[in-house]
C-alpha cells in the first residue's frame, strides 16, 4: 500500500497506543484517554485493524504469557516510522490551516 | 433464578438494524437478550438499560469471539451467519463498527443476498422450463431477495456519501 496515504484516525490512535505493549481493551482505553474521550474505537473495526496491522508488520503480537489468553500487541520499528511520517503530515495540515486562518481569527 | 421469556419474531435480513433497535428497546425495558434461535429470542430480566446489544453478519470466527470477550462483550449466540453480543452499558458505549466497517458489513450482506438471489433465479428458470409450476417459488424468492438487495444498497450509498466527506 502507498505509504503516502493518510492514516485513518482509528489506525493512528491504535499505533500511538502501542508504543507500549497493550491488549485489545487496553488499546481502546488508551485511545479514549489520549483523545480526552473523543475517540471510541469500535470493537469490530479494532479487531480487523489489528490483524491488518500485523500483516503489514507495523505492529506485532507479543508471546502470550502462560495462563493468560489475552493477546498483547506492540509497535514495530516499521510502525514507528509510519507514525512519524503521519505526524509530519498532520503538522503540515495544521500549519496550512494556521497560515490561512491565523490571520483571519481575531 | 431470574425470570425468562421467549419471543418469536421475524425480521428480514435487510431489517437487521431494526432488529438491533428492537433488542436494545427490550433491554431498556428490562429484558436482556440471553439466547437466540431461528426466529426466536430468549430474554432474561435485567436492570432497565443494563445492556447494549449488537448484532452483525460474520463468518464463524472463534478468534473474534474470544477477542470480544477480552473487551468485555458477551457472546450470546449465532443464527446462520448472524452473531449476537451484549455488553454492560455502564462500561461505556459499545459499537462494532465505524463508518468504513459499516460499509464493509453492508457489502458482505449484499454479496450474500446476491448469491442466494442468483441461485434462486437460475433454479427458478430451469424448473419453470422443465417442470412448470414449481419454478415460480424460486422466482418469487429471487424477486424478494433482489428487493432486499435494493434496500441494502440504499443504506450503503447513504453511508458512502457521508464517507466522501468524513472518516
Amino acid at each position: 500500500m502507498n505509504n503516502d496515504l493518510a492514516l485513518t484516525e482509528a489506525t493512528y490512535y491504535i499505533l500511538l497506543s502501542l508504543v507500549e505493549p497493550r491488549h485489545g481493551y487496553g488499546i481502546m482505553q488508551q485511545a479514549e484517554a489520549l483523545s480526552a474521550g473523543r475517540v471510541k474505537l469500535a470493537a469490530g473495526t479494532l479487531y480487523g485493524a489489528l490483524s491488518s496491522l500485523c500483516d503489514k508488520e507495523w505492529i506485532r503480537l507479543l508471546p502470550v504469557a502462560e495462563g493468560s489468553r489475552k493477546k498483547e500487541y506492540m509497535l514495530t520499528e516499521k510502525g514507528m516510522r509510519v507514525l512519524q511520517n503521519e505526524l509530519a503530515r498532520l503538522r503540515e495540515l495544521v500549519t496550512s490551516g494556521d497560515v490561512i486562518l491565523g490571520g483571519l481569527e481575531k | 433464578m431470574s425470570e425468562r421469556k421467549t419471543v418469536s419474531k421475524w425480521f428480514w435480513v435487510w431489517e437487521f438494524d431494526k432488529e438491533e433497535r428492537w433488542l436494545n428497546q427490550m433491554a431498556m425495558e428490562g429484558w436482556a437478550l440471553c439466547g437466540v434461535g431461528f426466529c426466536t429470542y430468549t430474554f432474561e430480566q435485567c436492570e432497565p438499560g443494563e445492556y447494549t446489544i449488537r448484532t452483525e453478519m460474520r463468518k464463524s470466527d472463534p478468534e473474534y469471539v474470544s477477542f470480544m470477550s477480552e473487551i468485555g462483550a458477551e457472546y450470546i449466540g449465532r443464527v446462520v451467519q448472524w452473531i449476537y453480543f451484549r455488553k454492560k452499558a455502564e462500561d461505556g458505549p459499545f459499537e462494532l463498527f465505524d463508518l468504513d466497517a459499516k460499509i464493509d458489513h453492508l457489502s458482505r450482506i449484499a454479496k450474500t443476498l446476491w448469491l442466494i438471489g442468483l441461485a434462486n433465479l437460475l433454479i427458478g428458470v430451469v424448473n419453470t422450463l422443465n417442470v412448470g409450476g414449481f419454478g415460480i417459488i424460486n422466482l418469487l424468492c429471487a424477486t424478494l431477495l433482489m428487493y432486499g438487495l435494493g434496500r441494502i444498497e440504499g443504506k450503503k450509498e447513504a453511508l458512502e456519501t457521508e464517507r466522501e466527506l468524513h472518516e
